[in-house]
């Protein structure tokens, strides 16, 4: 095993009664961003925390670079975290802060002070050193947080909803910096948040998780095309869930949707009900009719500018879709016909 | 964490082989044992090698953990090979210990074996028996495998069982002995615990209370008032731009720093039946000169004095913890001032304001010095305790049964307390930092505080103004005529060759000023350790490690003084007529002080704080030392205060305990009072006040505030 890899083998988490975590086996290569992404209470902190050493295993084995860290304190553990509230030292300076790591490890203070200026210069917050976290910025704290992590050089840095405290604009500006600081220095990254963009964005690879369990793992492009789940469909990305009824499977696919046959050029397992994932932005809209189009009326349109989003009553259910702008959009009530290509969409067991 | 385990095998074998095993009778600083090896000094193996065949176990059991350590290969099999050992030592030195006494042992199979109180030897072979134990139970993975957080628990239980529990032990053995010596049983036990003598309705139609019921009034009334006052006090200091903050915190200090008996005395001075102020509303108005001081009011009135300090100390904690973004985020909600402060700073405040009450309401449960001088008829569980041990009819039994009831009266203060709480969470000091302003009080809330406050702090100042005065005049109330006597005959200086120390109150002056810096920092140590086990760890039977700290907070101090005495005059823990004993009772009496400020501080520090400095490499030694005692300033500062300045003024558990060679001021000063050498006695206390004051205001300026804001601004 290879310095910075991450693995745990059957992992289980409890608190008295309730589960935190089932059992457990993932791999984490080394110099990777792993986000682990999932609602609220999914396991992904524990998961975290875990790795960390801020929690102990219930049962199985944890690993990183190869070493077995089961029964090891987070204090010996190489590895850096990134919390949600920064949870900076209020009495120390900027500077002290992310000399704190180092210090701890008794390093010759020249040495120190001159590691920890190189963090902050990284995080583009040289000059700041002397002031105090509570005179800085929200996102400036942040990068304070990113740089005190980092200048200890762990194995593996973890980060707990590190933007969640940010604004939209910036949010999408420090998840660069991290993803560039990562590649960077190589590191492994270990990334948990609950926004699916975010983690599309940044991540190497996506382990999705669901009440205590993975509900898939992939990159964010396996997520997207190859959803295993109608969950992970509507969760990575947003998707309309069509009920269908699949008549033929094997190499190639034909399905029932209201009483019309389709072909869909992939494979697919089993005969029976299954679900249709349509991206919002593979509808297709026209005003006449045409052959295998289901007829839809638009109630609700909103035009944003680069696009343009529908709401559509089908016989099917809500569709959601998004359009590029027109110069004759659709307006509230008007009838409508949907298609989509064929190649376009993908069908998840329902 | 084999290396731990080593090294405290080591130091242990070190103690048994090295260290006189038994007390030293010159102390052990005198070095006068390293004379006599085979004698007094003799260490533990030297004794077994004499004969003492049974001091054996405690040296085999480390040697034991030691060989386990370096033998076996297995991690697992060794943390289990260190915890028997260790725990087969620690009961094997516990057994010896409590089997043979000094007059020969409890068993008729030993023998004529008799040994005398156990020593420092004893003390480091226990400390690393128990450090072995607590290694190896946190290397099998309890307390997330930190064996300085198992270690801390094991060390506190351990002190706590020693020097509370086993010395209540001999208390509450007695509450079942039957009357007349003839032995113990409990058919005696329900009748008197219940008896109507103690809960007595009787004041409510014209007659005497009993002092349970006396008791309980009382606390409520106190702890009730005295968070009101605290609470005055500490919006004033925080919330508006009152000129002298300065003053009113000197002000607000110097009742803790009296000892209990001179406010009381003062307070005689002013109201009693020949008091100033009597005197003057009998000749202004023609009142009638009552002896209304002296029952329930007098007492209440004096309370107040002593312990408003102590909430004010708590609630300003609390009042300056929370997040300004809080009441600026509800005044962006359309609140205004008043809504903002009730729903949402009151709120916030409610663990402090509950730690307030409890203090206070178990501060007048304890209080001894106060009903002593102005109960009167107006009898307290507290005093009722003392004059049953200490009265013409002594009668252990009763006394044991009384502070039963008391302990029952406290816990269930802290039970209420706990459900009134709930599990909110109330951190406000998170890693994020704010910067916001605090809000100020809306004009009526300032100005009952103003109105409630000031008159009270104006109040303080005439009753020190007067102990001052009453210092300097040859007989108050007779002859007001100007006199340095009563200081020249305590605190008098010879330089006739050399500095002499002549004056009467130099030996109890310097002694108690020695045990109270010693006693302060220990106790403030084992306080805060105490709350950080409380809020940061998760480890098994934390439930009743918070119970058990929490009861020797519910001791009073006349039990644990009598308590002390019973258990520490014989082996295998003599320690009567030392300076330990003294130690050792103001740091288990005022610890539960320094874990209730700990508890309200630390639960308004984010935890996230604690996992990023361990997550940064630091152990939680390093993260205590740099992280969580730095934010703690205000609190620390509390305890050291508290505890120091208990330890001059403490008058019950200290007059049972104090011995020729170990005087305190206290004691010293009731002797003065009793033989009505007044003079003298407010001499002295002016002294120990103003010593208590420049210690108080040294430790202020070394300490500091903490630095969290930009600065601590008050909205205009």
């Amino acid at each position: 095993m290879t310095k910075g890899s991450v693995r745990f083998e059957n992992v289980t988490k409890r608190y008295g009664e309730v589960t935190a975590l089932k059992p457990l086996t993932l791999d984490i290569q080394p110099g990777t961003l792993c986000t682990l992404l999932g609602p609220s209470g999914c396991g992904k902190t524990t998961t975290l925390r875990l790795i960390a050493g801020l929690e102990s295993a219930s049962e199985g084995r944890i690993l990183i670079g190869g070493q077995d860290v089961t029964h090891l304190s987070a204090t010996y553990r190489r590895v850096s975290m990134v919390f949600q509230s920064y949870a900076l030292f209020p009495h120390m300076t900027v500077l002290e802060n992310v000399a704190y790591g180092l210090s701890v490890k008794r390093m010759p203070k020249a040495e120190m002070a001159q590691r920890a200026e190189a963090g902050l210069e990284m995080v583009g917050l040289k000059g700041f050193g002397a002031r105090l976290p509570s005179e800085l910025s929200g996102g400036q704290q942040q990068r304070v947080a990113v740089a005190r992590a980092i200048v200890l050089e762990p194995e593996v840095l973890l980060l707990d909803e590190p933007l969640s405290n940010l604004d939209a604009k910036l949010r999408r500006h420090v998840r660069e910096e991290i993803r560039q600081i990562q590649q960077r220095l190589g590191l492994t990254a270990v990334y948990v948040t609950h926004d699916q963009e975010e983690a599309m964005a940044v991540s190497d690879r996506i382990i999705v998780m669901k009440n205590a369990e993975i509900a898939q793992e992939g990159t964010p492009h396996d997520l997207y095309e190859r959803p295993a789940s109608a969950f992970i469909a509507d969760f990575i990305g947003d998707a309309n869930l069509l009920d269908v009824e699949v008549t033929e499977s094997g190499a190639a696919t034909r399905l029932r949707l209201l009483g019309q046959d389709y072909a869909l050029p992939l494979a697919s397992t089993a005969k029976g009900p299954a679900k249709l994932v349509l991206r919002p932005h593979q509808v297709r809209l026209s005003a006449g009719p045409v052959p295998g189009g289901i007829p839809a009326e638009v109630s609700y349109a909103a035009y944003l500018g680069n696009s343009i989003q529908y709401t559509l009553a089908t016989p099917a259910g809500e569709v959601f879709a998004i359009l590029p702008p027109s110069a004759h959009p659709f307006a509230k009530g008007d009838s409508v016909v949907l298609t989509w290509q064929p190649e376009d969409v993908r069908l998840v067991a329902a | 964490m084999t290396r731990t385990a080593r090294l405290w095998s080591l130091v242990g074998l070190a103690g048994f082989i090295l260290l006189p095993w038994y007390m030293v009778p010159g102390g052990f600083l005198s070095f006068g044992w390293m004379a006599d090896p085979a004698g007094e000094g003799a260490s533990g193996l030297t004794s077994v090698l004499e004969g003492r065949f049974w001091l054996s176990g405690p040296g085999l059991a480390l040697l034991a953990a030691l060989a386990a350590g370096s033998l076996l290969k297995d991690a697992q099999a060794r943390a289990k090979a260190w915890v028997i050992c260790g725990i087969a030592g620690l009961a094997l030195l516990a057994a010896q210990g409590l089997l043979i006494l000094g007059t020969g042992p409890r068993l008729a199979m030993l023998g004529d074996a008799a040994q005398p109180g156990m020593g420092l030897g004893a003390f480091v072979t226990a400390l690393a028996l128990l450090f072995v134990t607590t290694t190896g139970i946190s290397a099998r993975g309890q307390g997330r495998g930190d064996a300085f957080v198992t270690g801390l628990v094991g060390l506190i239980v351990a002190l706590v069982g020693v020097f509370v529990f086993y010395p209540m032990a001999f208390i509450l053995i007695r509450a079942f002995e039957l009357k007349g010596g003839a032995g113990f049983g409990v058919s005696e036990f329900l009748p008197r615990f219940l008896s109507s003598e103690t809960w007595s309705l009787a004041c409510l139609a014209g007659g005497w209370c009993g002092p349970a019921i006396n008791s309980l009034a009382l606390a409520l009334a106190t702890g009730l008032g005295t968070t009101l006052l605290g609470l005055s006090f500490a919006l004033i200091f925080t919330r508006t731009d009152f000129a002298a903050k300065k003053l009113l915190r000197v002000l607000t200090i110097l009742p803790i720093i009296t000892p209990p008996f001179v406010i009381g005395l003062a307070l005689i001075l002013l109201f009693g039946r020949a008091g100033t102020i009597t005197e003057f509303l009998h000749w202004a108005f023609g009142m009638e000169k009552t002896r209304w001081l002296y029952g329930f009011w007098g007492v209440w009135l004096a309370q107040m004095l002593s312990f408003t300090p102590i909430a004010f100390l708590v609630l300003i904690g609390v009042v300056e913890g929370i997040s300004p973004s809080m009441e600026e985020a509800s005044q962006t909600l359309d609140a205004d001032r008043w809504q903002t402060f009730r729903r949402v700073s009151l709120p916030l405040m409610r663990p402090g304001l509950a730690n307030a009450f409890l203090l206070g309401f178990i501060e007048s449960l304890a209080d001894f010095g106060n009903p002593l001088v102005l109960g009167g008829n107006f009898n307290v569980l507290s005093t009722e305790i003392y004059f049953a041990i200490v009265g013409t009819v002594a009668d252990p039994a009763k006394a044991a049964i009384l502070s039963m009831i008391l302990l029952a009266m406290t816990l269930g203060a802290f039970l209420v307390q706990r459900r009134w709480l709930g599990r909110k969470s109330y951190a406000t000091v998170t890693g994020k930092a704010d910067n916001g302003q605090h809000a100020s009080l809306n004009p009526g809330l300032k100005w009952a505080c103003y109105a409630t406050a000031l008159p009270w702090a104006a109040f303080t100042l005439v009753l020190y103004a007067l102990i001052v005065f009453g210092s300097f005049v040859k007989l108050w109330g007779y002859n007001h005529s100007f006199t340095l006597a009563h200081y020249k005959q305590a605190f008098a200086i010879s330089f006739r060759n050399g500095v002499h120390f002549t004056g009467a109150a130099w030996d109890s002056y310097f002694s108690t000023l020695g045990i109270a810096a010693i006693s302060a920092p220990l106790t403030a140590m084992v306080g805060l350790a105490t709350a950080y086990l409380l809020v940061r760890q998760k480890f098994a039977g934390k439930d009743a490690f918070e119970f058990s700290t929490m009861l020797s907070f519910a001791i009073p101090g006349t039990v644990i003084g009598v308590a002390y005495v019973m258990a520490f005059n014989f082996p295998p823990i003599e320690l009567t007529g030392t300076a330990i004993i003294l130690i050792l009772v103001f740091v288990f009496r005022n610890m539960p002080v320094g874990v209730r400020g700990g508890i309200a501080a630390m639960s308004q520090l984010d935890k996230s704080l604690d996992e990023a400095s361990i997550m940064l490499g630091a152990n939680s030694f390093t993260t205590l030392r740099r992280v969580i005692l730095p934010l703690l300033g205000p609190a620390i500062l509390a305890a050291i205060t508290y505890s120091f300045v208990r330890a001059i003024t403490s008058v019950s558990a200290v007059i049972f305990l104090v011995s020729a060679r170990h005087n305190m001021a206290t004691s010293f000063i009731v002797g003065r009072v009793e033989n009505n050498e007044f003079g003298i006695a407010i001499a002295y206390s002016t002294v120990l006040i103003v010593t208590m004051l420049a210690a108080i205001l040294a430790l202020q300026a070394v300490i500091g505030r903490r630095r969290l804001r930009r600065s601590d601004r008050v909205a205009a």
